[in-house]
């Protein structure tokens, strides 16, 4: 062992059993703070979806569609969230002993570094949070999101209606409770904050699926470019100047705004075009890497031994390549979900009743200044989902990248 | 002129000329994807309650029954002496758009460039000399907050807290003695360039003519300025708000690069060369670092130009900004082809000589770039 390896191997931190009481308090005591407190709130709100979803959990699985399959899974999915918390703190309780060969495996230096990221793992717990509340949005969210009156219009949220008077904000009385419509409703007396759970199932889906599909094109084009060389990485590049010297914002609106589609196509619309403008910057990134990759020994010695183009390609290149398109596209994720809120804002994203974050923002347009939490909450919630992937992306670039350390 | 001889003449012109190529293209494929889409411009655009007359006029007078093909060469035989024909909306000449609009836009971007990179510079600066101090990390949050902000929120949320809450605010408190009058700066209009007065006086106002200034400059210059000063302060004021919801995430970007690269040069040994010599830390850094960790963000601010554009179309609609942006999406809803490919035709270029000036000044400032 090393020196440097002796360095990093430090003293087990003393056991605790407390994880098993509450997942996330044994890292607690044990000093790991964000692990603490991001494993606890993510239990947190586990339990906050055990404790208002159960008590009216028929109303919410048998609705007049007959099970609602949303309800289903979240169902389903709860105990297996629970389930891999408690393993963490079982985890932390007995932590496994590492051999030699894996403590200095790629992967485990890799998570050590990532682990200790804290900025990252801020992002990392925040993204949890949002999957799950997502997940178990239809245990969490008072209402159906697409229920019209489900409450008065534009009712400002229950604890402000208490809290604005003892300010002096406003001189109306308060007319909801505390925790009633938390977030307000909106025009047509939809519950605001049920329409964020759901919406962000929408939001997360397409920022998802569209940089999965860019990743995909870059990579392929980015790794024959830099592979094949000559005329086709010419070609290629052209192509990648042509889609850059658009404005991103104005092809999407260019696309979605001429190709009318509605209902579900328009999602996969909307998926396959905001993937399809947001390869370039990946293609390039591959690129550069299969560039210098090309010109090491081991490349060259597969060559030797007479392995077929594709194989060097896929097996060789692409995997040695791949630690800044993963940086790329967890920052991606953030871009693209501004991408569909723009384009949702301007009346070009998906098409009523399913929304996204963007469109909420969109809906409350109109009466901003008599009931701004329609557009206000939403935005809040955008920032903070995209702030969360940035976060991410700079600490898995901080993890994978040394050289690009800040 | 030592700067003059840094400009890589020879990589600009074959930029250009590689430029051209690629703008046809551009515009070759917002053609296909007009052509693709269902429908043209008589139905997207025309009520459809008109009589088929009307509409019959309208495609007999823009060609629109014409094969593709044939309308995509005879653009292209337009387009080779900057003609884009007239807009089938607006009926007037797609270059009056784009004259009228394009300088707006210009003037936004322009403004907000101009002071949101200066600023993101300094922070990134301060950001970086009081490296994990408590400062940075505040500062660290707050560019990221903004950086990962949608810009027409924000815009709504200035509209919201600024020019609503915060202006009654202060017009309450003016009249209740505890402020000054001149406190009352708060109260933006929302929308447009200029104030609805001034709109109306503009629009009743005889338009100059070169014959009256040429024959008498003065008089032309004692009846004009009072107008041109009101027009632009009264602009001046509109454009705070677009302004700073469009500057702020550039600003955040620009903090977070000039960061990092500064705290790259900073580890450099010329760094240590110069404080071991015992050079004011002042010199260090303004002398020695910051003129080598500047050279990065010249290339981001020609880069930014794209960005900005995009930006500007969800500000732009926002304040109702008479701008590219507009334009753009008003063409686009109608599926008015010339105005459409005449405003990718403009943000293309905008964007290829955006790019060609940060190559370019990259190579005038630092003399270890070659362009070959």
């Amino acid at each position: 062992m090393t020196a440097i390896e002796k360095h990093e191997k430090k003293p087990e931190p003393p056991k605790t059993y407390a994880g098993y009481v509450w997942p996330g308090l044994g890292h607690l005591l044990n000093g790991e703070i964000i692990h603490g407190l991001g494993m606890m709130s993510v239990t947190a709100l586990c339990g906050l979806g055990l404790i208002i979803g159960m008590p009216t959990l028929g109303s919410r699985l048998f609705v007049q569609t007959g099970l609602s399959y949303h309800a289903v899974i979240a169902l389903l999915g709860l105990p297996a969230v629970l389930a891999v918390l408690w393993f963490r703190a079982h985890r932390r309780a007995f932590p496994r002993e590492l051999t030699e060969e894996e403590f200095n495996s790629n992967r485990n230096i890799f998570l050590r570094q990532i682990r200790r990221h804290r900025s990252g793992m801020l992002g990392f717990y925040g993204i949890c949070l949002l999957l799950l509340a997502m997940l178990i949005a239809p245990l969490l969210a008072p209402f159906d999101p697409d229920l019209i009156d489900a409450g008065p219009a534009t009712a400002a949220p229950g604890w402000w209606q208490h809290v604005a008077p003892m300010i002096g904000w406003s001189d109306e009385s308060a007319v909801h409770g505390w925790l009633q419509y938390p977030l307000g409703t909106d025009e047509r007396g939809r519950d605001v904050l049920s329409r964020l759970l759901f919406g962000a199932r929408i939001s997360l889906l397409i920022g998802f699926f569209a940089v999965s599909i860019a990743a995909s094109i870059g990579t392929v084009v980015g790794a024959t470019a830099g592979y094949l060389g000559g005329w086709v990485d010419r070609a290629l590049m052209w192509v990648v100047d042509l889609l850059l010297a658009m404005p991103r914002l104005v092809l999407l609106l260019a696309v979605v705004g001429i190709i009318d589609l509605g209902g579900t196509k328009r999602l996969f619309l909307i998926i396959g075009v905001l993937g399809f403008t947001g390869w370039m910057g990946v293609s390039r990134i591959v690129r550069s890497q299969v560039l210098s990759l090309k010109q090491q020994d081991f490349i060259q010695a597969a060559r030797a031994l007479g392995y077929s183009r594709p194989r060097i390609v896929l097996q060789h290149l692409v995997p040695n390549a791949m630690a800044p398109v993963i940086v790329f596209c967890s920052l991606a994720i953030g871009g693209t979900m501004l991408a569909e809120a723009g384009l949702s804002f301007l009346g070009l994203g998906v098409q009523p009743p399913t929304s996204t974050w963007g469109v909420m923002v969109n809906e409350g347009r109109p009466t901003l200044r008599d009931a701004p939490w329609i557009s206000l909450f939403p935005g809040l919630a955008i920032v903070a989902a995209v702030m969360c992937f940035n976060l991410l992306g700079d600490g898995l670039r901080d993890a994978l990248d040394p050289k690009q350390r800040t | 002129m030592q700067l003059l001889k840094g400009i890589p003449w020879k990589y600009a012109g074959r930029k250009l000329l590689l430029a051209i190529p690629l703008v046809l293209g551009v515009v070759t494929l917002i053609f296909v994807l007009l052509e693709l889409a269902p429908g043209d411009a008589s139905t997207k655009f025309l009520n459809p309650d008109f009589p088929p007359e009307v509409k019959q006029m309208v495609i007999e007078k823009y060609g629109l029954d014409r094969p593709a093909w044939y309308r995509y060469f005879l653009m292209m035989k337009n387009l080779a002496v900057l003609d884009f024909g007239r807009s089938i909306t607006a009926e007037r000449p797609v270059w009056d758009l784009v004259a009228d609009a394009l300088p707006n836009t210009v003037i936004l971007s322009f403004v907000t460039l101009i002071v949101s990179y200066p600023l993101g510079i300094l922070l990134g600066t301060w950001q970086a000399i009081r490296q994990n101090k408590p400062d940075d990390t505040a500062i660290s949050v707050g560019s990221l907050l903004f950086y990962s902000m949608p810009s027409f929120w924000f815009a709504m949320m200035l509209q919201l807290f600024i020019s609503y809450y915060l202006s009654n605010w202060v017009s309450g408190q003016i009249e209740a003695g505890t402020l000054p009058g001149f406190m009352n700066v708060f109260d933006f209009d929302v929308s447009g360039m200029y104030s609805n007065d001034l709109l109306i006086a503009m629009s009743m106002d005889d338009p100059w003519t070169w014959g009256q200034i040429l024959s008498d400059p003065l008089g032309a210059w004692n009846e004009r300025f009072p107008w041109w000063l009101e027009r632009n302060l009264s602009m001046l004021h509109h454009l705070i708000l677009p302004g700073i919801a469009m500057g702020i995430a550039s600003s955040a970007g620009a903090a977070r690069y000039m960061r990092s690269s500064l705290l790259e040069v900073i580890r450099q040994d010329y760094i240590r060369t110069a404080r071991a010599k015992g050079l004011p830390e002042r010199v260090v850094i303004l002398k020695h670092a910051m003129r080598n960790a500047l050279l990065p963000i010249i290339t981001l601010f020609g880069l930014s130009i794209p960005y900005l554009f995009s930006g500007s179309v969800l500000v732009e609609v926002v304040f109702a900004w008479p701008g590219m942006g507009r334009l753009i999406i008003d063409s686009i809803f109608a599926q008015d082809t010339p105005t459409i490919v005449a405003c990718f035709f403009v943000s293309t270029l905008l964007v290829v000589t955006g790019n060609l000036i940060s190559d370019i000044s990259y190579a005038v400032v630092d003399p270890r770039i070659r362009y070959d």
